[in-house]
């Protein structure tokens, strides 16, 4: 239990996938100028990750594994995800029209995000089993969605400011990213420290 | 009309090296050249690998192009671009242990590599081989140069070294002696996270100068470089927006 307190938290505030991985830079860049916008990607990236590591956790194990294909990993974990994300948009069209009214219009974005790719992976390596590694990619989401959230709102104080004209429009941003990437510094070794690990 | 050919060529390669540059520029494959950016030796792997599959992808999907179908177009791009990130893996595995080590996840995430499928999407599914071939080099340098930049920034800012090293050969530079008789110490900061979100607008600052000073339009992350503009709804008001300004 205390484990996957640990991995969950740690997804979130110490390995941040946006601040401190650098994965999901183009959406965290793009998407995050309105903080509704922001919460609806950052959801659908969630939903995502979850369901993408759900799928390919068992193709790894009972077939990329068991019959010595580890090298096919990146093709088809990446096959999968693309397929996974039509699928979920198809879905979503004709039986949950509500919800893909909300999450709908970023989907397409997130085949190419890379960290949804980057979750999948991670698992890999870091030889999660089952729960861990749905724990792992929920932390992750959800890291992904403060820092988004945190981040648009960063941006929205940004867009009045009187800023220098060779700094203006993503120069200034990236400014901005690196201080928030700052405060997140502070957690570091908060999460051992805190379950005594 | 030989001469325009010749002259086409050496465009096509230069402009991703300033102008179209795909990391400072079009603000392509913004993942992994933050990520690797801590050592310049990280940082010519990742280039070096990057630019291989791009060559290769953008020679095939144009070799293709007429084949593939236009609404299966996205899949069939990220398989080709896969199967040369396979390869490529395969090999540094091989060959290059300590590289795969320090590179890590972002190896195989080349296939998410925005620069990737971005390029197959606007050039190499509309032109003939050749062209595409040299429109990979072009980029894969431009992309090359600019982590490679990011690299020397943060690695004498924060680590007081730079690695003038290829696959483990070469030498490494340390100016810490020289810093510490200034009595200073290197800026950490500098190969940790926040030092790279920094280092990579105030790049991206003097990009836009230098490109600026050329008559060139700002960087903006438009939906122009992103493969998915077609599809993305997202993009739809942003293309509006374009249209606009460019009518005006």
């Amino acid at each position: 239990m205390k484990f996957f307190l640990f991995i969950f938290l740690t997804a979130i505030l110490t390995n941040n996938f946006i601040l401190s991985k650098f994965l999901g830079i183009c959406p965290f860049l793009g998407v995050s100028k309105k903080t509704g916008t922001a919460v609806g990607m950052s959801a659908a990236v969630i939903f995502v990750m979850a369901l993408a590591t759900a799928v390919t956790y068992p193709i790894n194990k009972y077939i990329l594994v068991k019959y010595d294909m580890v090298y096919l990993q990146t093709i088809v974990f990446i096959l999968v995800i693309a397929a996974l994300v039509q699928f979920i948009e198809t879905f979503l069209k004709k039986y949950v029209k509500a919800l893909y009214n909300a999450l709908g219009i970023y989907l397409p974005l997130i085949t190419t995000n890379c960290a949804v790719l980057g979750v999948v992976v991670l698992n890999v390596t870091e030889n999660y089993n089952f729960g861990q590694s749905i724990v792992n990619s929920i932390g992750a989401g959800i890291g992904f969605m403060v820092a988004m959230v945190m981040f648009s709102g960063v941006r929205e104080r940004l867009e009045g400011n009187d800023i220098p004209k060779l700094l203006q429009g993503l120069p200034i941003t990236l400014v901005a990213a690196s201080l928030t990437a700052c405060s997140f510094l502070g957690f570091t070794g908060l999460v051992e420290g805190m379950l005594k690990i | 009309m030989a001469k325009e050919k010749k002259m086409n060529i050496g465009k096509e390669f230069s402009k991703g090296i300033i102008s179209d540059n795909p990391v400072f520029r079009l603000v392509l494959g913004t993942c992994p050249s933050l990520a690797v950016s801590t050592s310049l030796e990280n940082a010519l792997g990742m280039g070096i690998a990057a630019s291989f599959v791009l060559i290769c992808s953008n020679v095939v999907i144009s070799a293709l192009r007429k084949v593939i179908p236009d609404k299966v177009r996205i899949p069939a791009f990220i398989v080709v671009i896969a199967t040369f990130v396979s390869i490529v893996q395969m090999v540094v595995q091989a060959f290059a242990p300590a590289l795969n080590d320090a590179l890590g996840i972002y190896l195989p995430l080349i296939v998410v590599n925005c620069i990737l499928l971005g390029r197959a999407e606007a050039y190499a599914s509309k032109n003939p081989v050749f062209y595409s071939a040299i429109d990979g080099l072009g980029m894969g340098f431009g992309f090359t140069i600019a982590i490679a930049l990011m690299a020397i920034v943060r690695e004498i800012f924060g680590a007081g070294t730079l690695t003038l090293k290829l696959l483990g050969k070469g030498i490494l530079l340390d100016f810490n002696p020289y810093i510490a008789r200034v009595g200073l110490e290197p800026i950490l900061i500098f190969i940790l996270a926040p030092g790279g979100f920094f280092v990579f607008g105030i790049l991206m600052a003097l990009f836009n100068k230098i490109a600026e000073s050329k008559g060139k339009q700002k960087a903006e992350l438009g939906c122009a470089g992103c493969p998915m503009s077609k599809t993305c709804a997202s993009c739809e008001t942003n293309n509006d927006k374009k249209v606009e300004v460019a009518s005006k």
